[in-house]
């Protein structure tokens, strides 16, 4: 509980979904610490290969989750990450069944199997903030104790709701684990691919008419470094994780440089669906809902227990952008340039009228 | 009185963040002689020789970079120095620039609830100085009443079909109180459901009225406005003008009880002749999902020229506040709750009669 404690560094660590870029950041990142003996990674069987020589210190099994069974008993597992959640439907891979089977029946037989585990100590699993839903009569910021108001229209929300719901019922069943729940905002980075990265990086940014939702990011390796402590040091209870402060999505888009299209609302999510049928885009209505919201939460809980402060938000869509420029449409050069070009034109204009004059 | 003052002030303070070189850096520090000459100018505005050379420097640097013409210009400078309004059309040339540039780059804060003040004193506010000021005439009395730093809740009476009298109030408290303290406005969640509305509702610093919002900003040390009659206040009928509602559940006095917060009440007078309500279309209302529809003497007959409000003149009174801090264990006691809640009541109506008297005729100068 003390910040920054160590009461002994776990022997043995589980990550699932180390064939996603989140998954296999943490598992490499574990794995160089010396605290920790052995990091075993758990990916469906068949996932891609691109993120191999990040893992060449951790142990790969190519396991579904559903045949996890008594695994986690046999290796003597002292803690478990739980990372393999899918944000949105890929059509690819078929689209929102697949996505839920994954998120929630996949969390559902990870703690089935995390139950018969009689050494496990420890629990990490990874929430969103979508756990607030997204209602008219939210709080403009949400704490760790906000209950949603309504159960959100898009399918990660609910897949989050279920999914923390189960994480109650283990650690009642478990009580001598630590279960650390861990509510991210958004990533963003200079490196990482999520759906609000590719969002920002299109030159024109669709909007919803008449709203600027209130938006928080989280720098990934924040995100990377919250995990690792929660895995090392002792954390138990959920955590909002986000960078502190806010950009309003105007600001953010007139940050990146891009051009913003309002769009009336039942149009996005008219366009969303479609988009979503004709297999091109990843926008849902978890997006729609956040960009009609917007959602913020308080980080005081976070910056308390972990003693550290992720890099705020402003700060993590700067390095975004940094990384992103060559995207701009507008960029600051420009409009200052504009700006002289405008003043000089009109203080000559006035100067050659008083000359005449 | 307090206006050209008052706007002055306000200038010199949206001109701060000018000088304040933003992360941004670079582009903005490539042009940053001029925002810094357009942020000194108010202060030496005594002296006036030295201001008009600072602002006629930027000028001759960035002429040769103009072109070929620099050399045989020194005049686009040269009028600037001795003619003094030119100077000063010059200077809010710039600035307006220099804000334009700003917002559209996105260089500036909000606050976790949305608030973004620069654009509420650039924009918002100068629109609703005019209308409090010069259609409204709006009288302040007992502006002292409220806390100069702190936290404080600002308790109103709500009237008007259309919740004008809050943004009056907010911009009024704003000019006249010595330390132009912003009022973060309470608003039902109809506000926040409609389009547009929400946004303006947010950026100018209102957020949703529910208790832990309330209680967050209260907890920040912000001035906070609340009109516990909601909907009840505003849909009345003209019939009805100047008589309290009902007070709600009196989740105010519990935010104010839980941070320790006093309590200023506040009576306005004005607000309720600005569209005299004769009847409401329940009927219609239900249809556009709207707590009342309001038929006043212009609207909707006149259409969109119905929507002037009328110019009925205004008194503001800020009443002594009612101090908390000794009852911040009995926020859960209902009888607490509703004792307050009921003396907050009485003393806006009392005001109200008061101001009334003083005001026999509301269209009256």
């Amino acid at each position: 509980m003390t910040p920054g404690g160590t009461p002994g560094a776990p022997g043995v660590v589980v990550v699932t979904g180390v064939g996603r870029y989140l998954g296999a950041h943490v598992a490499a990142r574990l794995a160089a610490d010396p605290r920790i003996e052995r990091v075993i990674g758990i990916d469906p069987p068949g996932s891609g290969a691109e993120l191999t020589e990040l893992l060449d210190r951790v142990e790969r099994i190519q396991v579904d989750l559903g045949s996890l069974g008594g695994l986690l008993a046999d290796l003597d597992v002292d803690a478990v990450v739980h990372l393999a959640l899918v944000s949105a439907p890929d059509p690819q891979h078929g689209g929102r069944a697949a996505m839920k089977e994954q998120n929630v029946i996949g969390t559902m037989q990870l703690l089935a199997a995390c139950q018969r585990a009689s050494r496990l100590r420890k629990l990490v699993i990874r929430s969103s903030t979508a756990a607030y839903g997204a209602s008219f009569r939210d709080p403009a910021v949400f704490t760790e104790e906000t209950e949603p108001r309504e159960v959100p229209r898009g399918g990660f929300g609910r897949d989050i709701l279920d999914i923390e719901g189960y994480v109650r019922g283990f650690r009642r069943r478990r009580t001598d684990v630590t279960a650390t729940v861990l509510r991210f905002a958004p990533f963003i980075g200079s490196t990482a691919d999520t759906t609000l990265t590719r969002y920002f990086s299109q030159p024109l940014v669709p909007t919803v008419f008449g709203r600027d939702p209130r938006l928080q990011f989280l720098h990934f390796d924040d995100a990377l470094e919250v995990l690792h402590r929660s895995i090392v040091e002792d954390h138990p209870g959920t955590y909002n994780v986000a960078g502190p402060g806010v950009l309003s999505l105007s600001q953010a888009i007139r940050r990146a440089g891009r051009v913003a299209v309002p769009v009336l609302e039942p149009g996005l999510s008219g366009a969303a669906a479609l988009a979503r049928t004709l297999g091109f885009g990843r926008i849902g209505l978890d997006q729609v809902d956040l960009f009609v919201h917007g959602r913020v939460v308080d980080t005081s809980r976070l910056e308390r227990e972990y003693a550290f402060t992720p890099r705020s938000t402003a700060t993590a869509f700067d390095d975004f952008i940094r990384a992103h420029h060559g995207g701009a449409v507008v960029t600051r050069e420009q409009l200052a340039a504009a700006e002289r070009l405008v003043l000089d034109g009109i203080r000559q204009v006035r100067s050659t009228v008083r000359e005449r004059s | 009185m307090t206006g050209p003052a008052g706007r002055r002030d306000a200038e010199g303070r949206y001109d701060v963040p000018l000088t304040v070189a933003e992360p941004g850096a670079d582009p903005a520090r490539a042009n940053g002689h001029r925002p810094a000459a357009a942020a000194d100018e108010p202060d030496p505005a005594v002296t006036d020789e030295p201001v008009a050379a600072g602002s006629a420097h930027p000028a001759a640097t960035e002429e040769p970079a103009g072109g070929a013409h620099a050399g045989r210009e020194p005049a686009p400078p040269g009028p600037a120095v001795p003619d003094r309004p030119g100077d000063h059309w010059d200077r809010k040339v710039a600035a307006g620039l220099a804000f334009l540039r700003r917002r559209l780059s996105g260089d500036y804060e909000v606050d976790e609830f949305g608030f973004d003040p620069q654009l509420t004193e650039a924009v918002f506010h100068p629109v609703l100085r005019l209308l409090y000021r010069d259609w409204f005439r709006t009288e302040v009395t007992g502006i002292e009443h409220v806390p100069a730093e702190g936290a404080g809740l600002v308790v109103g009476n709500h009237s008007g079909a259309v919740a004008l009298d809050a943004l009056i109030l907010s911009a009024a408290l704003h000019d006249q109180h010595p330390a132009h303290r912003f009022l973060r406005l309470l608003g039902a969640d109809l506000v926040f459901r409609m389009p547009v509305v929400s946004e303006l509702a947010r950026k100018s610093g209102g957020t949703v009225a529910c208790n832990p919002d309330a209680e967050r900003l209260l907890g920040g040390g912000e001035l906070v406005g609340v009109f516990p009659e909601g909907f009840k206040g505003v849909g009345k009928l003209y019939s009805e003008r100047y008589k309290l509602q009902r007070f709600g559940r009196g989740g105010f006095v519990s935010a104010a009880l839980r941070t320790g917060t006093p309590i200023v009440p506040v009576a306005i007078v004005g607000g309720e002749e600005i569209y005299p309500m004769l009847a409401d279309i329940k009927p219609l209302a239900r249809l556009l999902k709207l707590p009342y529809f309001p038929v006043t003497p212009t609207f909707p007959w006149l259409g969109p020229l119905g929507m002037v409000p009328l110019p009925s003149k205004w008194l503001i009174e800020f009443c002594p506040p009612i101090p908390t801090a000794h009852l911040t264990d009995s926020a859960d006691d209902p009888l607490v709750v509703f004792n307050l809640a009921d003396q907050v009541r009485e003393t806006i109506q009392q005001t109200l009669h008061k101001l009334l008297e003083r005001r026999p005729d509301p269209f009256g100068p």
